[in-house]
């Protein structure tokens, strides 16, 4: 099963972006729930995304200083 | 499992301790606070002379080269958080707040505000009037940056923080582009009163603030 793995909610009303800045995973590596998918930054914030399911890389969307918005898928997961 | 109680332990370091050093005690707090092995933190504290570079930073707005600046006692640092080129030194104040921020409010531009307004608060009380400028984030007195914010976020695990300039070298600052702002200087709390408030006491100040700040916030 593909399960598309997105930009969380940043908790940010207006601002709801987000640049990545560089990935922890391959495509094809098995992850684990929880571990972390890929580092992004705000202007004044860095974070990085969990993997919200367990499962292998499958596809990575976007790559290292794309602009994403919430909701934006960001690699696919094979389950 | 995280720290399920909004209590905050100040931890404050005496002497001036390397920027590295201080960075691995806030993930050593922060990988404990994600583990709800231990409460909420906040380091207070000063940096030997050190220029961090951010994420989102660029190396052409640091002005020397490492060797340039290793030979005037400055060391450099690639840093996991947003934001661009900063100059830490002694005579600012360093505050990494380690929050779990489920406890408060889930978002970084809430968090960020928060600094700002605590640094706005402690400020106030010497009767500098700090302001939010929309787009340049940090605090700001007639045009010029009195305190930096960068922040890094683990599982809402917050890290890195503030430094607001009580009395430090202002002449270092040049050595940077701070923030990648070109045009707009950087102050100190000395160059707007005419005198350097004692860093202990800026500290206590801050302490105050921060605390009286997270303790009343109340979630919508």
């Amino acid at each position: 099963m593909k399960y598309e793995v997105k930009l969380p909610s940043l908790g940010d009303e207006a601002a709801d972006e987000a640049t990545v800045s560089y990935w922890l995973v391959e495509e094809g590596d098995l992850v684990h729930e929880g571990d972390d998918l890929v580092e992004m930054t705000t202007d004044k914030a860095a974070f990085s995304v969990p993997s919200p399911k367990s499962g292998t890389i499958l596809e990575k969307v976007v790559e290292e200083g794309d602009e994403v918005s919430v909701g934006d898928v960001l690699c696919f997961l094979e389950l | 499992m995280a720290a399920v109680d909004r209590g905050i332990e100040v931890i404050r370091v005496e002497k001036p301790i390397r920027y590295r050093d201080a960075f691995r005690a806030q993930q050593h707090r922060r990988i404990a606070v994600e583990r709800g092995e231990k409460g909420n933190a906040l380091f207070l504290l000063e940096h030997p002379a050190v220029i961090t570079i951010g994420r989102s930073g660029h190396a052409e707005n640091i002005l020397l080269s490492r060797e340039e600046l290793a030979a005037r006692g400055i060391e450099l640092h690639e840093v996991d958080r947003g934001g661009d080129v900063t100059y830490h030194g002694p005579g600012q104040l360093v505050a990494y707040p380690v929050l779990n921020l489920k406890l408060w409010k889930q978002s970084l531009r809430w968090y960020i505000t928060s600094l700002e307004e605590i640094v706005i608060r402690t400020i106030a009380s010497y009767g500098i009037k700090g302001e939010i400028m929309e787009g340049f984030t940090g605090v700001w007195v007639g045009g010029a940056k009195v305190a930096a914010i960068g922040i890094g976020v683990h599982a809402w695990v917050t890290f890195h923080g503030l430094a607001l300039n009580v009395d430090p070298a202002l002449s270092h600052f040049r050595l940077i582009v701070p923030c990648g702002i070109a045009d707009k200087p950087v102050t100190s709390m000395r160059q707007l009163l005419g005198y350097a408030p004692p860093m202990t006491e800026v500290m206590d100040r801050l302490e105050t603030e921060f605390l009286n700040y997270f303790a009343n916030f109340k979630a919508e």
